[in-house]
Parts: C-alpha cells; sequence; structure tokens
C-alpha cells in the first residue's frame, strides 16, 4: 500500500514538474509603452521630498515632482528654472524674489502655485528631517520659516536668507529634492497630528513632475505613470516599473531575455561581457561621487606631512582605474567631480614606491609603518583596500585590512576611531559648498564636537581653511568663486589627510531601442520623461 | 454502585485529561520560555553590533540634533535593561514596532514578505518528500547497485553544489536557452498590480482573481526556484531514508522476516518503512524549517521577495526592528513545527502513545 503511495507520489511529483515547465513558458519582452529596470533599489526608505536622501528613493523624487530649480538635462552644468520661471536678489543679497512658472499643475489638477512653493519648503524645516540641513543652512528654523518663505501671492514666492550668501549657492540648493514643490492641499488633506502629510507622503505623491507615483512595494517595486500635464510635455513612456533585482547576474539575464529594458548594477565584468551584444547598448556618466582614503591625524605618524605625502605616491590609481574599476571609477584627485562648475581635474600623483619610501625615512620611518585600514567588505571597498595593501607594503607601510559593513566602517569614521579608512563620498546639491563643507570646514576639532565633518572626522585642525570654506559661500561674484573652490581643493590635493583617488562613473545597460536615458552628475539627477523605447 | 462505577469511570478519564492539560501546559511554557531566549539573544546581538542604528534611519549627513533626537525617540538613550523591557511590553501588545526600511509595521511587512517564502517552502518540501523519500527507499534496497550509486551522486550534488550557483545556471539554462521558465520575480510586471493581494501567496491570489493568464505566468516564474529548493530538499531527505532505511534493513527481525518467508516489497515498505517513519517526520521537519528561513540565496537570485532577503537587508540597513521581528517570526515557526512534529510522533509511534 506504501510503496503504491510512494510510487505514486514520484510520479505525481514528475507529472506537475513538467506541467509546470511545459505549461509556463515564459512570454519575454516588456510592453511597448513601458519601460522595466532592473535595479537595486532596497535603499528607498521614503518617497516623501522632505526626508528622501538615497539613491534610488531621490531618482524616483526627481521624476515624481518638480523642484523650484533644476540642471538642463543637455547640459547639467546649466542651471535653469523649474517651478521658478525667473528669479532676483534683493541688494543687500538677502532677499530672492522668485517668480513662479505659470500654467503648471500637479497630477491632482490644481494649479502650482507660489503657496506651495512656500508651504513645501515650510514643512522641510518643520519636519526637520535629514536633508533639512540644506535648508537650515540659510538661518532658517521651525520657528522663523513661515517669516523667511512666503508668498506674496499666487506667482511669487519670497526667500530670505540670515546671511547674504552667493546667490548661485541658495539657488543650487533649491534644485536638490527639498526644493521638489509638493501639492500642499493634497498634503494637508492627509495630514495626521500636524505632519504637514508626511505619513502620507512617504508611500504617496503629489506632485508635479512627469511621472505619478502609482505603487512603492518596499524592496520589490516602484510603479510610475506618466502624468499627461508634465509642463515640459507628456512622458514618451507611459509607464516606469523599476524592480529590485539584487543579484547583478539575474539583471544581466533579464536583460538579455527583454524583460528588462534598463539593467542599473552590472559588474565590470559583466558590462565588457555585454559589449559585443549588438541588441545591448551601455549608458556611461560621470557622477559626483569620489572616492578616498581618509588618514587619522590623532594617529602620529598620519600626522606628519612627509607620511601623508609618501601615502600619496603609495597608491597605483591608474593600475586599479583600468583594471577590476574599469569603466566605473576614473581617476581624481580633487574633491570636486568632474563635470560640474569648480573640478580640479589636475592628476599630479601616481604610484612610486621608491619616492614613498623616501619620504618616509625623511618622516622618521626608515624600516617603514604598520597601519589598520577599515574598508567595507564589499566590492569595489574590498578590491581596492587589496590594492593600497599591496602596494603600500612596496613602500614599506605593512597595512592590515580591517574589513567591516559599511555602516559599520561609518561609525568607527564617525568616532575617529580609525586610522587609514576607505570611503565615498556624493554630494547632497550641485554647488561644490556641499563638499567643501565637509571636507574643508572644521569649526570645532574638540572631540565633543557637534558638526562631525569629514575634516573633524580625521582630526584635522584647519582654521584657515575653515574660514576660506566660508567666505567661498558668500562669494557673489561666480567665477571668483569657483576659483576659491578651485584653490582649496589644490591645498587639499597637495597636503591634507583626505586623498582622493577616484571619480564615480555610473553604467546602465540598456537594451538599444531604449532611447535617451539621461542618468547625470549626481545620485537624485536620473531623468525619465525623455526616454523612448 | 452507580455512583461508585461512576466515580471511578470519572477518575479513569480524568488523569489522561489532567495529563494533556500538563502536557500542553509543558508546551507552552517551553515555547513562552524558547521565545524569550530567542528575543533575548536577538536582541542583545542588534544592540551590540559595532553599528549605530540612528545612522540607518537619519543618514550620515542628519545635524546632531536630529540624531539625538531619534536616538531618544527609539528609546536608545535608555539603559540596555530596560529598552529590552520596553521592547517585551510593546512586543505583548502585539507591535512589532515599524521598519526604518520600508517605513511600515513590521506586523504588515512580515505579512506581505512571509507567504512568499512559505510558498517556496511548502513546494520545496513537498518535492523533496515526493522524491526523496522514495528514491532514499529505493537507494537503501538496491544497496550496490546502479540505481543506489545514482541516487547517492544525485543526493550528494545537491548537499554540495551552491545554491546560488544552481539557480544561475537554471535561470541561464530553463529561462534564458530554452525558454520554459519565466526569469526573476513572482510575476511579471504586466500583471503585477492587476493582481490584487488578497492572501499574499501569488498563486492563490491569482487563482482568486480569476485570470487564469496570470496564474499561468505566476507558475512560470515559481516552478524554478521551487524545484531548486526542492532539489535541495530531496538530496537531505533522499540520504537520511537511504540511511535509516539501511540501519533497519540490518535487524535481526528483518533476517526473521526473512526466513519466515516474507515477501521483499512487504519487508522493505511495511516492517522497515514503517519503523523510520518517526525520525523521517523529524528530518522533514528540519528541512521544511530551514526552507523557511535559509531560503536567502535563492530569493536573491529569484528576486523572490521573501522573508530571508527582508532579515538580510534588513540586518545590513541596521533595521533591528524587522531583523528582531522577522527572527521571532522564523523562531516561533521553528518552534511550532516542532511541536507538531511532536504530536505526529505521538501518533505514529505506540511507544510515545504509552509513554
Amino acid at each position: 500500500m506504501i510503496e503504491r503511495l510512494m510510487r505514486g507520489a514520484a510520479l505525481a511529483a514528475l507529472g506537475l514538474t513538467f506541467a509546470a515547465l511545459v505549461g509556463g513558458q515564459a512570454t519575454a519582452a516588456t510592453p511597448k509603452d513601458t519601460i522595466v529596470m532592473a535595479k537595486t533599489m532596497d535603499d528607498i526608505t521614503s518617497l516623501d521630498p522632505a526626508e528622501v536622501f538615497e539613491f534610488t528613493g531621490g531618482e524616483v523624487i526627481n521624476n515624481v515632482y518638480v523642484r523650484l530649480m533644476t540642471y538642463d538635462p543637455a547640459d547639467f552644468t546649466k542651471l535653469i528654472g523649474g517651478a521658478a520661471e525667473s528669479w532676483s536678489v534683493s541688494d543687500d543679497g538677502k532677499t530672492f524674489t522668485i517668480k513662479m512658472r505659470q500654467g503648471m499643475k500637479f497630477t491632482t489638477g490644481r494649479p502650482v502655485t507660489a503657496k506651495d512653493a512656500a508651504f513645501s519648503l515650510q514643512r522641510v524645516v518643520a519636519l526637520g528631517k535629514s536633508p533639512a540641513f540644506i535648508l537650515t543652512q540659510f538661518g532658517w528654523t521651525a520657528a522663523n520659516v513661515k517669516e523667511m518663505v512666503s508668498a506674496q501671492d499666487d506667482g511669487t514666492l519670497i526667500l530670505k536668507t540670515a546671511t547674504a550668501f552667493a546667490p548661485s549657492f541658495v539657488m543650487n540648493c533649491l534644485s536638490a529634492g527639498i526644493g521638489s514643490v509638493v501639492d500642499s492641499e493634497e498634503a494637508l488633506k492627509n495630514a495626521k497630528d500636524n505632519d504637514f502629510g508626511y505619513n502620507w507622503l512617504r508611500t504617496n505623491s503629489a506632485g508635479s513632475g512627469a511621472y505619478k507615483l502609482v505603487a512603492w512595494k518596499p524592496k520589490e517595486s516602484v510603479v510610475l505613470e506618466a502624468n499627461p500635464g508634465f509642463y515640459r510635455g507628456e512622458a514618451k513612456t507611459k509607464r516606469i516599473i523599476i524592480r529590485h533585482v539584487p543579484e547583478a547576474t539575474a539583471q544581466r539575464l533579464m536583460l538579455e531575455k527583454g524583460d528588462a529594458d534598463i539593467a542599473r548594477n552590472l559588474t565590470a565584468d559583466q558590462l565588457k561581457a555585454i559589449a559585443g551584444d549588438s541588441k545591448l547598448t551601455v549608458n556611461s556618466t560621470g557622477k559626483g561621487t569620489i572616492y578616498y582614503l581618509a588618514l587619522n591625524q590623532k594617529n602620529e605618524a598620519l600626522a606628519k606631512p612627509k607620511v601623508r605625502e609618501a601615502v600619496r605616491w603609495a597608491i597605483d590609481y591608474q593600475t586599479m582605474s583600468s583594471t577590476f574599476l574599469a569603466g566605473q571609477y576614473g581617476v581624481h584627485q580633487g574633491f570636486w567631480g568632474k563635470g560640474s562648475a569648480g573640478s580640479l581635474d589636475d592628476t599630479p600623483f601616481k604610484f612610486d614606491a621608491a619616492k614613498a619610501k623616501a619620504l618616509l625615512a625623511e618622516a622618521g620611518y626608515p624600516n617603514g609603518l604598520e597601519l589598520d585600514l577599515d574598508a567595507g567588505n564589499t566590492t569595489p571597498h574590498a578590491d581596492i583596500a587589496q590594492s593600497v595593501q599591496s602596494t603600500f607594503a612596496q613602500a614599506g607601510i605593512k597595512v592590515n585590512i580591517v574589513p567591516g559593513d559599511i555602516r559599520q566602517v561609518l561609525t568607527k569614521y564617525r568616532a575617529r576611531n580609525h586610522q587609514l579608512l576607505l570611503m565615498y563620498w556624493s554630494p547632497d546639491y550641485l554647488d561644490p559648498h556641499s563638499t567643501a563643507d565637509f571636507f574643508t570646514n572644521n569649526p570645532d576639532n574638540s572631540d565633543g564636537a557637534k558638526a562631525k565633518t569629514g575634516a573633524w572626522r580625521n582630526a584635522w585642525d584647519i582654521p584657515d581653511l575653515t574660514k576660506e570654506t566660508a567666505a567661498a559661500v558668500l562669494e557673489r561674484d561666480p567665477q571668483k568663486r569657483i576659483a576659491m573652490y578651485i584653490d582649496l581643493q589644490k591645498k587639499v590635493q597637495a597636503d591634507s589627510p583626505i586623498v582622493v583617488m577616484f571619480q564615480q562613473t555610473e553604467q546602465a545597460a540598456l537594451r538599444t531601442e531604449v532611447k535617451n536615458f539621461i542618468l547625470g552628475p549626481s545620485f537624485d539627477t536620473p531623468v525619465y520623461w525623455q526616454i523612448t523605447k | 454502585m452507580s455512583l461508585g462505577a461512576g466515580t471511578v469511570g470519572a477518575g479513569k478519564t480524568a488523569r489522561p485529561s489532567m495529563k494533556l492539560l500538563r502536557g500542553i501546559a509543558t508546551q507552552l511554557g517551553t515555547l513562552c520560555l524558547t521565545i524569550l531566549g530567542l528575543l533575548f539573544v536577538t536582541f542583545f546581538i542588534g544592540r551590540v553590533v559595532p553599528i549605530d542604528p540612528v545612522l540607518a534611519i537619519a543618514g550620515d549627513r542628519a545635524t546632531p540634533e536630529l540624531i539625538e533626537k531619534i536616538r531618544a525617540e527609539l528609546g536608545l538613550d535608555l539603559p540596555l535593561y530596560q529598552q529590552f523591557w520596553n521592547y517585551l511590553v510593546k512586543i505583548a501588545h502585539g507591535d512589532l514596532g515599524n521598519s526604518v526600511l520600508t517605513a511600515k509595521p513590521i506586523i504588515q511587512d512580515i505579512a506581505t514578505y512571509f507567504p512568499a517564502t512559505i510558498e517556496l517552502a511548502v513546494a520545496g518540501t513537498l518535492i523533496g518528500v515526493l522524491a526523496g523519500v522514495p528514491l532514499g527507499v529505493i537507494s537503501a534496497a538496491r544497496q550496490g547497485r546502479w540505481i543506489d550509486h545514482v541516487v547517492r551522486v544525485v543526493a550528494l550534488a545537491g548537499y554540495s553544489v551552491p545554491v546560488f550557483w544552481l539557480g544561475l545556471v537554471g535561470l541561464l539554462v530553463f529561462y534564458v536557452k530554452l525558454d520554459w521558465v519565466s526569469g526573476p520575480g513572482r510575476i511579471d510586471a504586466v500583471y503585477e498590480y492587476i493582481v490584487e493581494p488578497r492572501t499574499g501567496f501569488m498563486l492563490i491570489d491569482c487563482i482568486l482573481a480569476g485570470d487564469w493568464e496570470a496564474v499561468k505566468n505566476a507558475l512560470s516564474h515559481f516552478v524554478l526556484p521551487a524545484l531548486i529548493l526542492g532539489y535541495y530538499s530531496m538530496a537531505y531527505i533522499a540520504r537520511m531514508t537511504r540511511s535509516f532505511m539501511l540501519e533497519q534493513l540490518n535487524q535481526e527481525y528483518i533476517v526473521t522476516a526473512r526466513v519466515k518467508g516474507v515477501s521483499e516489497r512487504a519487508i522493505i515498505w511495511r516492517h522497515a518503512f514503517g519503523n523510520i517513519r518517526v525520525p523521517l517526520i523529524t528530518v522533514i521537519a528540519l528541512s521544511f524549517a530551514h526552507l523557511l528561513e535559509g531560503t536567502v540565496l535563492t530569493e536573491t537570485v529569484f528576486a523572490w521577495p521573501g522573508i530571508g532577503l527582508y532579515i538580510t537587508h534588513s540586518l545590513f540597513g541596521a533595521d533591528l526592528n524587522a531583523v528582531l521581528g522577522g527572527t521571532i517570526v522564523v523562531g516561533v515557526s521553528f518552534v511550532i513545527l516542532n511541536l507538531l512534529s511532536d504530536a505526529l510522533y505521538t501518533l505514529l509511534d505506540p511507544r510515545a502513545r504509552a509513554a
């Protein structure tokens, strides 16, 4: 009896398997009006523009909301009006009058007004989420923001700043995600406990962008649908579906099969492998993200200028960039990325073990040094750490790699408990101050300091550079301002605990029929509305 | 007399019920202690990892004021014992907290992700049992012959080949080259937002929606990860079944049965197999439990939004509430499976009933 049962069971299992295999034949290719994007998108924690600060979330809201200021997708060095049509600055440099673009509508059908813009900026400050500092640096607080940000009428927005900042700085800040204009009526309709609609906007949208958020399933997918009333014309692709596909090989297979139109996270090897495939193409764009080696100045050896210089000559930038980082990171030694106004593109340092050794000897270490290097335990951190370990050994520095989850490394960095540490930096908004404020600003170098800037994390006491950084953000002459940032970068490049090594290049693999997908230089600049298929 | 008889009768029925009640109380006590231990260990591991959980919420660029505000909101500024007590109180009220990464209550997340894993684990275990048990029995009965060698090699491969690799090869062959199955994900993008999620089980939801094209599509997504997990489950169950059977077939009662002229079929299926059913239940329960918590690699390859992937992502994102919530669910599932297998022991083994 049991035997018969088991034999039947085995046959049934085989039968079911066969039926499933044959019965469930796949149909590849995505619909003509839909783009399916395979991406690692588990970083989204919120889709409220007052809170979004993650890569995928920033990208989504860039396509769902219109920001007051934006960049020309054809040339990201050109700042242009988004919801703002024109603007002027008062003589004292503290009042900005912004004329709103006429005729814009939210997906709800309501017109976009200066009142909505004022509400959007006010709620960012009142909610006080992570990106709020971009606005609070203007001297705006929860207590004064209604006075500092107001709508004169439906078409005119008035912004007051506590200090006369460089106008380009203020306008660049308004191009960040926090500059997104939210439908105030819709947000307030869904508000609870005076949260300005925050809990609702985390998972819903109330914007006027090219797309409307249809659904966000965390760690699964995001679906966007074209907004027919978008002020630049209805998007060519009706629906964008971002699918969370964590495994790069699975992304590649889906792309090759036609189940995905765009794959965002292929590895360097995979991108190389698909280069000969006529059905696929690769879109490469330089990003603002830079990769650097941090040297804690609390370490006696690393505090010596000669050792800092030796370290710069002990890194094989070129080999890394042309081998395992090929196509993904290019050699760059200034803290502001190439492609944006104000970048320093000189790369004076190259690998020279003999020179590094001689400098170490001059610094008093003829027999070399031994140092710990904290690095993330994933690609590319682990690979870069190994290369650094190998070339440092040739220069006489014995490196012990301390691998860890990147958040673990970050926690250690914020506590200034490292010696050497590999880290990346991505600007929060497209203005050089965003990065200079991190690397060349350290108003209080004590252990209990509140501002944990990059300079502080490396215990780099720099009163002069801190003053120069503060001066650059106030400089109203754009050319002079750019020159000041280049000067700051030259100083950091020549001698500092920040050894900038690379600038990231983002590569997206696409089916050849997919055109006009623009990634832009920042994490939140990809543009969907021009995509065609 | 009748009263006396009645009293005796009542006494006879009361004793087993008391025993049953005591048994249930013991099991419940064990369940509570196990869960408490699990919570304790997970909670403290979560608190001692050198990652600041506030970073996951506030991000690296947040102001010091915001970081301190969030730390206070989460109660992370309190002593550890107080944090643990607060956590226990919340759990007692059915509140596992909110996930930082999904912005939703953990309970809601689990209701979304756990069915995806159960779907795969049930199918994997079914395939494993339906294929593994007969293969194990046949292999033992034909020890040393070609069928035994084949089963052993297949089972050994299932044990040794990394699931990650097998998943990718499976996709390459059956999805890309042969076009027999669909690729990663639970359903094609075109159906994803048409089928209303009622139960969380994609196949059932498609059937409830009455959309047979969607059912077919979901099935074509489901079959490959289910088969791969089924293969691993089969490998384990077949090896264990073979080993149990060989042990039984070498017992004296089998020799006696053979001497008495009992047919080989009856010896194998009635005598030997009848005696391995109890340990086999443990093996199957363990295999199922392993599939419930150990499918993270399969879920990664197949972009299958299950509980394994949820816990792993949460761990990397320092989303401690989600890690704790997911661990509790998996832990409770283990305990329940354990209780179920104990109950089945009692049913199948007369000695357990007598005890």
